[in-house]
């Protein structure tokens, strides 16, 4: 197989998850986009990995996948109080900061 | 690529991955549609079940890539909990359950903009980079030595990881949690 084949492939989801955070204003579907981008980049972990027959390819994927869980963790916690807040979770209405 | 370049890469390539380049091909394609599809569908809990596609395709080429463990720790974490956190997120915010029909134009094609130019510059330096470049999977990775390059060369960090978890799982219950 070819390397390149793996990372175009991630390069694409990649670029489709970038996608979904810019164009999507329901905050659990950036979250979404979010997990599809750190799995284009648990893709390339693992291509090269398989590429230098180096397990710290595998071991780096792995610790990408703990830190996704506690990253939905946080973050599904954030969306929920915003709307519990503002009974909605459009995240262009989200601007309290703006001043 | 010289002439001898070409007989060598034939000569090594005499096994060619057939099977292998069909899956993957097969695979990438489901991966891309439900990808495309997760971030356009409207309705949230049709993304959420378009995004198992997308996270099944991924542990079917991390599979081809011989490495099972983190294949099998994919569907684990991934479809078995972190899709249920979400349709537990869709289903608490009930606001969103219906359509999302709240896409504003002009940011779409600001994003689908950005996503096309970022597709190109990354596609450009990549085929620039490794055209020819080839894995070769003599034999997957043993579950062994994963676990020994954990627990002796990644320890720090894994220790790190493992804080880290308690301490994002403890801070979501305190975030998420009704004064």
């Amino acid at each position: 197989m070819i390397l390149n084949q793996f990372l175009l492939l991630a390069a694409v989801l990649f670029c489709i998850g970038v996608y979904g955070v810019l164009a999507r204003r329901n905050g659990i579907m950036v979250l979404m986009s979010v997990e599809i981008i750190l799995n284009s980049v648990n893709i390339n972990l693992v291509a090269f990995g398989a590429f230098r027959d180096n397990v710290a390819g595998e071991v780096f994927a792995l610790f990408v996948i703990a830190v996704a869980a506690a990253e939905v963790g946080i973050g599904l916690a954030i969306v929920l109080l915003i709307y519990r807040n503002r009974r909605s979770i459009d995240l262009t209405e989200a601007d309290l900061l703006k001043g | 690529m010289t002439p001898s370049g070409v007989l060598a890469a034939s000569a090594s390539g005499g096994d060619l991955f057939v099977a292998q380049n069909v899956f993957f091909g097969m695979i990438a394609l489901v991966m891309v549609v439900s990808a495309i599809r997760c971030v356009t569908t409207r309705n949230v809990v049709h993304a959420a079940l378009w995004l198992v596609l997308v996270l099944a395709g991924a542990a079917a080429q991390f599979i081809l890539l011989g490495s099972e463990f983190v294949a099998v720790t994919q569907v684990l974490v991934y479809i078995g909990a972190i899709i249920v956190l979400f349709l537990f997120g869709i289903m608490l915010t009930k606001a969103s359950m219906g359509d999302d029909d709240s896409v504003a134009g002009e940011k779409r094609l600001m994003a689908s903009l950005v996503a096309v130019l970022l597709a190109v510059v990354m596609g450009i330096a990549l085929i620039d980079s490794y055209s020819d470049t080839r894995v070769v999977i003599d034999e997957p990775q043993r579950f062994g030595a994963v676990s020994d390059a954990i627990f002796s060369q990644y320890i720090v960090a894994f220790e790190a990881v493992s804080v880290l978890l308690l301490a994002a799982l403890i801070g979501a219950i305190v975030v998420a949690r009704k004064e």
